[in-house]
């Protein structure tokens, strides 16, 4: 998985990232998240480097409390 | 329900109530396709056995109706193949619905040369009938018993006794081998007290067998997500034999009531809709939930698990039934050598080793299946609605969408029967079973598996080129000269008086990836069991025994 920067012009992307959402309201907002995780992945197609950028963006984010209690018990 | 007429099997009296204490080697537990394959693989190679059947009749409803090329490849030693084709409907791929839309057709892997197609659909209690037959044909090797349930099950030295009931009152059994083929209620397992763990998939499924007028036009597998005719959840479409149609309504899990939703009333509607007919006759309906679990050893001491008895999925892909097909596959030449004195007691071993690997492989293989239709979560489905969007434009997300990823041969990879793979670059690995392509330019000559695996030999099929060659014709009565049970095969040229396998176009040595020279061992049951580029008398000598078990180490540590 590629941590430095990598991307030709991050600005330019965040803000066609912003511009794609535009006008979506939040549920369709996430499909189209969705539909560009499987269209980069595809970009990618090592499972171990998409193994290894899932573990990333997943670190630090926990389960809510409810949850977190219910699996506790 | 119009339909199908059960036939029913009487009971005929044993010796045993008389008496008499018969020993046997192989007692089978269970006369479904699992049972009955095991058994007719026995006798085909030279081995008797008795079978204990519950019932009096074939298998209730239709329930397995996709039978795949491996299946019908096993079950073609016994005749039972080409009476299935000619009743059943045969088929290579699918189309996958999204919405109205279709959004792909697939095809399924297959030399488009092969004897067999992807998958014949036959209802289960029809195949049951054509095995059945089979057996008939081979009562002299089966004894197989209707209305005997076995009810108890003691291990002693030497083997087990099995309690039997029937109408006329029970008796002992004394076998040496034990193969628990009676399903997945197994009373066999509960008698060892043997856990069945795993998962339950929280979803209902309506499964029913119709007919319709006027029919439908024929078709491959037709599979729909959130279909208009069953908003929310996904729908499946298979034609079978005698003109039947296999529907299948995935119906959710929170508030279904399975017994309300099987009635006429209920059901009839939703076919209906499905199917865009008015007259439909419905043959048979039920309402299931699926799971996936095995136990956690399919052999315990002298007696072996097969079939739904051992291992559980959930329907999608028809890897349940058509796995039971290759555990009695893999089993059945193993009893045979063992018995007959050729292989040391840990050839039996193996069985666990390349079948629990199996039944791993179709129990990932299916809850993925299963994850991907029962979405439950927002953002599972969330995902799945994502790929299924990108499907018809991006061939990408084809390969995502799953709707049941379709029984294949299992290949042993990891097998302890494995010996050398030595620079092959294509054709079957060890592990592997091969191609059944044509004998001969000519189909009604015949194809490669007829002559393969049968009795009690593994096979040596050896590539050579030169119709005058002394150094390999010295090498081969070396081979032979070891006394293990081998057939040998050339071709391309004959050579000796070995069996001669023409090959004109190179077609089979390229399905093999052989050069002159080139040389593989097949086990009995048609899998690879090692491949060189040249013959070497004791490579080939050390791979036999070790594709015999020979190698094998025993609990205590001690080789074979
Ligand atoms: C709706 C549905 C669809 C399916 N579709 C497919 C498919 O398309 N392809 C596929 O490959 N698989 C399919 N399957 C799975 C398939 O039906 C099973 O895997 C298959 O029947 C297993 O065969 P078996 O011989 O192990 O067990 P069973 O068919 O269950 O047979 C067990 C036998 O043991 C006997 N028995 C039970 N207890 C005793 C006892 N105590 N003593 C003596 N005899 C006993 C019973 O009478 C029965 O004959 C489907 C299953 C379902 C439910």
């Amino acid at each position: 998985m590629k941590s430095d920067p990598n991307l030709s012009d991050p600005d330019g992307f965040f803000e066609a990232l912003i511009a794609a959402h535009e006008g979506l309201d939040e549920a369709t907002g996430n499909l189209l998240n969705a539909r560009l995780v499987l269209l980069l992945a595809n970009q990618v197609g090592d499972l171990a480097v998409l193994r290894e950028s899932l573990a990333a963006a997943r670190e630090g984010l926990e389960p809510p409390p409810a949850a977190e209690a219910a699996t506790a018990e | 329900m119009p339909g199908y007429l059960y036939p029913s099997f009487p009971f005929r009296r044993p010796p045993e109530l008389d008496g008499k204490q018969p020993a046997y080697a192989v007692a089978i537990v269970g006369g479904g396709p699992v049972g009955l394959t095991l058994a007719l693989d026995l006798a085909e190679r030279g081995q008797s056995c008795v079978v204990l059947q519950a019932a009096s009749t074939v298998s209730e409803g239709s329930r397995a109706i996709c039978w795949s090329k491996r299946s019908l490849e096993i079950l073609d030693r016994f005749g039972v193949a080409e009476p299935m084709l000619r009743r059943g409907f045969t088929w290579n791929g699918g189309r996958v619905y999204h919405g109205a839309e279709e959004i792909y057709r697939f095809t399924l892997p297959r030399e488009p040369d092969e004897k067999f197609p992807a998958f014949v659909n036959l209802q289960q209690y029809l195949t049951e009938e054509m095995l059945l037959a089979a057996v008939a044909e081979r009562a002299q090797w089966i004894d197989l018993r209707w209305q005997s349930r076995v009810d108890g099950l003691r291990l002693e030295p030497g083997g087990a006794v099995l309690h039997v009931a029937t109408p006329e009152g029970g008796y002992d059994l004394p076998a040496r081998f034990v193969v628990a083929c009676d399903g997945a209620r197994s009373t066999v397992r509960a008698l060892m007290a043997v856990p069945f763990e795993g998962r339950v998939f929280e979803d209902h499924f309506l499964i029913a067998d119709v007919e319709v007028s006027p029919d439908l036009p024929s078709s491959e597998r037709r599979f729909w997500f959130l279909p208009e005719f069953h908003p929310g959840e996904t729908a499946l479409l298979h034609r079978q034999g005698d003109g039947l149609w296999r529907v299948d309504f995935q119906l959710g899990w929170d508030g279904v009531d399975a017994q309300a939703e099987k009635a006429p009333e209920r059901a009839l509607p939703r076919i209906r809709a499905m199917l865009g007919r008015q007259d439909v006759r419905l043959h048979w309906a039920s309402v299931y939930t699926f799971q996936a679990r095995r136990i956690a050893q399919l052999r315990h001491g002298p007696v072996f698990f097969a079939g739904d008895a051992a291992h559980q999925v959930s329907p999608f892909g028809a890897r349940g039934g058509n796995s039971g097909i290759q555990d009695a596959d893999n089993l059945g030449w193993k009893l045979a050598l063992v018995l007959s004195g050729h292989a040391p007691d840990a050839l039996l071993d193996s069985y666990h080793a390349e079948r629990s690997t199996a039944a791993d492989e179709n129990i990932r293989i299916t809850s993925r299946t299963t994850d991907f239709m029962t979405a439950k979560t927002a953002m599972r489905a969330r995902l799945r609605t994502a790929v299924l969007g990108l499907a018809k434009r991006h061939g990408f997300a084809r390969a995502l969408v799953n709707s049941g990823r379709l029984s294949t041969a299992t290949v042993y990879r990891d097998s302890p029967l494995n010996g050398d793979d030595q620079g092959f670059a294509g054709g079957p690995p060890p592990g592997a079973p091969c191609a059944n392509l044509p004998a001969s330019a000519n189909p009604s000559d015949g194809y490669l598996l007829d002559g393969l695996g049968t009795d009690i030999q593994c096979d040596l099929l050896y590539f050579n080129a030169e119709s005058a060659n002394p150094a390999a014709l010295a090498k081969l009565a070396a081979i032979q000269a070891a006394e293990q049970p081998l057939s040998i095969t050339c071709v391309g040229q004959p050579l000796g008086n070995h069996w001669f396998q023409a090959d004109p176009t190179g077609r089979i040595a390229r399905a093999f990836a052989a050069r002159p020279d080139s040389v593989y061992l097949l086990r009995p049951d048609q899998h690879v069991a090692a491949r060189w580029r040249t013959l070497d008398t004791e490579r080939v000598i050390a791979g036999i025994r070790r594709a015999l078990g020979h190698d094998l180490r025993r609990a205590d540590g001690r080789t074979a």
